[in-house]
């Protein structure tokens, strides 16, 4: 319980950066960090104390024996997700460095309404 | 004849097209555009065979469910493919005039058919991780092409639509976690099975709270609506119509009607949080869109406060209710498209969006101005164009529910009766400063829109007036199936998991 309770902590902080922070580098981080906080409950979620890796070696041994594969095979749909995401927002970074000369959000206010 | 085969060549052909156009656009940039409106027409018709065809199931690598991955093409998948297919073919025709100006044309295209694949794939898929997955397929394209001008306004929408839809995703896939720790399937129905068989508890209580802001990001509703008004006025008109038109709803609404029909019950707290989410959007929405002078920005408001009165409609829970909901989602992709293209037209042939600069364009621009007042006098309700009947059934669902939820009924359909007369009388603000009033000097010399932009344009306003001149056809044909479809929860288990019949399942057993 203890590690759900402090996967949520790392989610929320990632939330907290990806939300709060002026820097958009520091948004960025923050996006990582939610996404690696839920892969990481995602990897919780599959783990079993003992288990073994899900390999079946003979018929006889029961399913419980394992650690649950699915979860795992999620985690690396997802990572490749963010690795597609972090590329984009690591591009958009350099593009608007490039623009603007900051990373500060504070001086990027050409939006408006 | 089996259909179940067409349902994976609806994801795979324009998939297959994103990887070949940018190949193709290296040896000439008409071949990239020859696949484009290839892909487009194909999927039209791959699309109006799978509506025509009777609901059936795919299942990837033949593994039976709960198991395999499956596709699902039951009516409501079929009726938001339709409305996929046309409104891309349309849009793809009007970029072929539209992007002239742009460079880098192949890559465009790559994009906007990667969007269509994850949208196709969001709407057929009967695997809740899957959906995620073609859900971020469909957005990281649209993130691509919203920054696709690459002008400074241009890039700081695209990353503020990317941190918040990023946000948003994030909540879905913590969402999709704890609801596979809590049944220990991915399948949605089996899924539906599991859950409507255990009491609500803590753990489904909080999904659901994450799917509302997850899917409410994506949708824009109001608390969660920042994105949209920067992001779809600053991509290239084309693509605002597709953000605008598809994607907010293939991601944002349609899950919601998906999973929250499907999986959950829209009834108690859910419905209310609904309901009021929906009336804040449609009010908060159309008081902002009011005072813009940004042509598309407005539009872009307007987005926001009609997808309110979807999501009130399915919060309403009521069966008329939902059938108002999907019948407003199908036209409200139609006018706003078209409204979309046609500001891009008017963009593009006067270089200004701003209200104010314009003006008296009736009589320089006809088929544009004219396709426009349609479009306007069906998103503000007025007989006999499309979206007076969808928002009638609304407003008839909303009093209607006055039987359950007693007086308060009563002030959700007034309130839904203001927002529309609101809404025309920003159109009206729209008719005044752009078609009629006085031509200001400067665009003396204006021309109509090159004719593959027309085309477009007069298919959608030809549309726009025959699902309001048929929309009795429209709705027994297309909606209330569709409806059907997303309220049986048994019938869709039963299509899905067909071998387990009436099979007891609960929780322990995985």
């Amino acid at each position: 319980m203890v590690l759900y309770v402090l996967t949520m902590v790392i989610f929320l902080a990632g939330l907290y950066a990806a939300m709060a922070k002026k820097n958009i580098m520091k948004t960025v981080i923050g996006m990582l960090i939610m996404d690696y906080a839920v892969n990481l409950m995602l990897v919780l979620i599959g783990y079993r104390r003992d288990g073994l890796p899900p390999i079946m070696t003979s018929a006889n041994e029961p399913a419980s024996a394992f650690v649950d594969p699915l979860p795992q095979a999620l985690i690396v749909t997802s990572i490749v997700i963010g690795l597609a995401m972090t590329a984009l927002m690591a591009a958009l970074c350099v593009r608007l460095y490039q623009r603007y000369g900051t990373f500060d959000t504070l001086h990027m206010r050409k939006l408006k309404g | 004849m089996d259909n179940s085969q067409l349902l994976p060549l609806l994801i795979a052909v324009p998939l297959g097209g994103a990887f070949i156009i940018p190949l193709a656009g290296r040896l000439r940039e008409k071949a990239a555009e020859a696949i484009a409106l290839l892909v487009g027409v194909a999927l039209l018709v791959l699309a109006a065979a799978a509506l025509a065809g009777p609901a059936s199931v795919y299942r990837m690598g033949k593994w039976p469910p709960p198991f395999g991955i499956v596709i699902v093409g039951d009516s409501l998948s079929c009726l938001m493919l339709i409305l996929i297919a046309v409104l891309s073919l349309c849009i793809i025709i009007y970029a072929l005039g539209y992007m002239k100006r742009f460079t880098a044309r192949p890559k465009f295209y790559s994009l906007l058919m990667l969007m269509i694949a994850g949208m196709n794939g969001v709407v057929l898929t009967g695997d809740i991780f899957n959906l995620y997955v073609f859900l971020e397929i469909a957005a990281i394209s649209s993130y691509a092409l919203v920054a696709f001008g690459t002008e400074d306004q241009e890039l700081e929408a695209a990353f503020k639509y990317l941190v918040l839809s990023g946000v948003a995703s994030s909540f879905i896939l913590l969402g999709i976690a704890l609801l596979y720790s809590k049944t220990g399937t991915l399948n949605m129905a089996h899924l539906a099975k599991l859950i409507s068989a255990a009491p609500a508890d803590r753990v489904v209580q909080f999904v659901m709270a994450l799917f509302i802001a997850g899917f409410g990001l994506k949708a824009a509703m109001v608390p969660f609506h920042a994105w949209l008004p920067d992001a779809h006025p600053s991509a290239p008109a084309p693509i605002s119509a597709m953000l605008s038109g598809l994607l907010i709803k293939a991601l944002g609404v349609y899950a919601i009607i998906r999973i929250f029909n499907g999986i959950f019950s829209v009834s108690g707290t859910l419905s209310t949080i609904l309901i009021v989410m929906g009336l804040l959007s449609m009010v908060i929405g159309v008081l902002l869109a009011v005072g813009q002078w940004d042509l598309k920005r407005l539009l872009a408001y307007h987005s926001i406060s009609q997808m309110g009165y979807v999501v009130l409609g399915i919060g309403l829970g009521t069966p008329l209710g939902l059938a108002g909901a999907i019948f407003h989602m199908v036209n409200h992709g139609v006018f706003k498209s078209l409204l979309f293209l046609c500001s891009g037209a008017v963009e593009r042939s006067t270089g200004t969006r701003n209200l104010k600069e314009l003006g008296g364009l009736c009589h320089r621009m006809p088929v544009t101005c004219t396709t426009c007042s349609i479009a306007s006098l069906s998103i503000s309700g007025v007989p006999p164009f499309n979206g007076f009947w969808s928002k009638l059934l609304i407003i008839i669902a909303a009093v209607q529910a006055a039987s359950t939820m007693g007086n308060v009924a009563y002030v959700i359909a007034g309130i839904t009766i203001f927002v529309s007369f609101m809404t025309l009388v920003s159109f009206v603000k729209v008719q005044k400063y752009v078609i009629f009033g006085k031509l200001p000097e400067k665009l003396a010399a204006v021309k109509e829109a090159p004719v593959r932009m027309c085309i477009s344009l007069v298919v959608l306003a030809v549309l726009c007036v025959g699902l309001g001149v048929f929309s009795h056809a429209a709705l027994r044909k297309l909606v209330l199936p569709a409806r059907d479809a997303a309220l049986d929860k048994a019938a869709y288990v039963e299509r899905v998991l067909p071998e387990w019949g009436s099979q007891a399942v609960t929780l322990g057993e995985q």
